[in-house]
């Protein structure tokens, strides 16, 4: 892989960091006046999902990582492993649970999914930001509750728990947004 | 981002030249003469750290000046008195959220003065220029710059083993910084450490330690130590301005040129000339003064509590 340069650093670049893959998601150029320049980095590790900073002499390059987002539709999971399969090629992968990790929550079989590929195999899962999942339990509706702002927990198909409004139902559909949990309305 | 328009809003451009008319206001009343120096020269500065932008000049090369400080220095060296520049600098790679490649300069001199005394006036013109709610003064400390790294960082920037600067530098960064030299450690110290926690307001760092004395005198503080007699400038925790009571001796002057020409060779920098013109100017006579630089796009971020210089210049580098 090719070598960056901290001045190539952007947001989203994938870089091999201590021996795993990270995406940059800040690079801030820091100079005194009269001092060496430096740029603080702030990374996520995909492979443990956690946020690190580290500061860089700017000027300092870091090998560029085998790490690919590809768009892969989720077609189904024999319990140990999910698989997923890019729409051109037909090419199926195997995620296994902790690459599929908090995105389990929100899959829907047929759904269109970014898999993040490390040396060509599964690394991370990203469901779309938006998806629609019916309601398979929660307390029972209230009628004429629509202008209340309360709320309550429904659990989805998929078996995420999202707070909804008090009047939705068991069998109704909702929106949700996977990147913050979100109920975002009914869909009728 | 649309990117034919300009950074700044028309109201951050009337602000800047308010600002800038503030700041001729204050040094004419004061009889300070505003000079005009040249932005292009046959030669740079050989500071480690700032790399200037080079053009051609009919067929030899020539240099965007990085600041206006040599031809100033020529100028008082003849006999010009207490004068002052705002102009364009230009320093090449500075690309950042508070750095722009071409950036707007403050820069004046005063004759016979001593650093603590020009401090005196940037606290004067920046409290003057920069517009404070009604009621409101703004806060300033003064410290030096040994206290102060005591107080946030636990060591003596002087005095401390390298080792152990090493290893709180490497610790605050990344294991590259364990091979450091002391003057950077130190400003990546400085700069990841104490400057998040410096007072807000105006705050003046001085006497620097003896390794960072870029053009500034050498003098002795309270506990002996030997320091380089040179402040900053700091406005809500970030930097304005760097001044020195100005070395005025030729020989320390070439030895510290030349010292920064061989640094260079070793990190592998693009050699530069010294400016031998400045030199004979220090060798004629350069009256003993105190000289001082204000970013002022710096200060117009901070009238406009933005954090980035592409909303306070109308078209920053990344438009143009």
């Amino acid at each position: 892989m090719a070598n960056y340069s901290t001045n190539e650093f952007r947001s989203g670049l994938k870089v091999m960091l201590d021996g795993d893959p990270c995406s940059i998601l800040e690079n801030e150029f820091v100079k005194p006046g009269k001092g060496q320049a430096f740029n603080r980095v702030k990374l996520r590790n995909l492979k443990t999902a956690r946020v690190l900073e580290k500061t860089f002499k700017s000027g300092e390059s870091l090998e560029g990582a085998d790490v690919m987002d590809t768009d892969m539709q989720y077609l189904y999971t024999d319990g140990d492993f999910w698989y997923f399969m890019e729409p051109d090629t037909y090419e199926q992968h195997q995620a296994n649970e902790n690459a599929v990790g908090d995105a389990l929550q929100w899959l829907s079989e047929q759904d269109t999914c970014i898999v993040t590929l490390y040396n060509g195999s599964p690394l991370s899962v990203t469901p779309p930001n938006h998806v629609e999942l019916e309601i398979v339990e929660t307390d029972p509706g209230l009628r004429g509750d629509t202008a209340q702002g309360g709320s309550k927990p429904a659990r989805l198909v998929t078996g995420a728990v999202v707070k909804v409004p008090l009047f939705l139902d068991q069998g109704d559909m909702v929106k949700v947004d996977t990147r913050t949990g979100e109920y975002q309305g009914r869909v009728k | 981002m649309d990117k034919w328009k300009p950074g700044a809003s028309i109201g951050a451009l009337k602000r800047r030249a308010q600002m800038m008319a503030s700041i001729r206001h204050f040094f004419s009343r004061r009889s300070v003469l505003e000079v005009d120096v040249p932005l292009l020269s046959s030669s740079t500065v050989t500071d480690i750290n700032i790399e200037s932008i080079s053009a051609k000049v009919g067929g030899s090369k020539g240099y965007l000046q990085t600041s206006p400080e040599y031809f100033m220095k020529r100028l008082l060296a003849s006999g010009s008195g207490d004068i002052y520049s705002m102009s364009k600098a230009f320093r090449d790679g500075e690309v950042g959220s508070k750095h722009n490649p071409e950036f707007t300069m403050l820069e004046w001199y005063r004759c016979g003065w001593d650093e603590h005394q020009l401090i005196d006036e940037v606290i004067e013109l920046i409290s003057s220029v920069i517009s404070a709610p009604e009621n409101v003064t703004i806060d300033i400390t003064k410290i030096s710059y040994i206290d102060c790294f005591v107080d946030h960082v636990g060591v003596d920037p002087q005095d401390a083993d390298l080792d152990r600067l090493q290893e709180i530098a490497a610790g605050l960064a990344s294991e590259s910084w364990s091979e450091e030299t002391r003057e950077n450690c130190l400003d990546l110290i400085f700069s990841l450490k104490v400057e998040p926690q410096l007072p807000l307001g105006i705050a003046i760092i001085y006497d620097y330690p003896e390794c960072q004395s870029a053009l500034a005198q050498f003098g002795v503080n309270n506990a002996g130590q030997k320091v380089s007699r040179r402040f900053e400038v700091f406005l809500n925790r970030m930097e304005v301005g760097n001044g020195y009571l100005e070395l005025t001796d030729a020989d320390e002057q070439r030895l510290r040129f030349n010292r920064d020409c061989i640094n260079r060779e070793k990190s592998k920098k693009s050699p530069v000339n010294i400016d031998i013109k400045l030199l004979a100017a220090l060798e004629a006579g350069l009256p003993s003064c105190a000289g001082v630089a204000i970013g002022v796009d710096r200060l117009l971020m901070n009238e406009a509590e933005s954090n980035s210089i592409d909303e306070v210049v109308s078209f920053s580098w990344l438009r143009c």
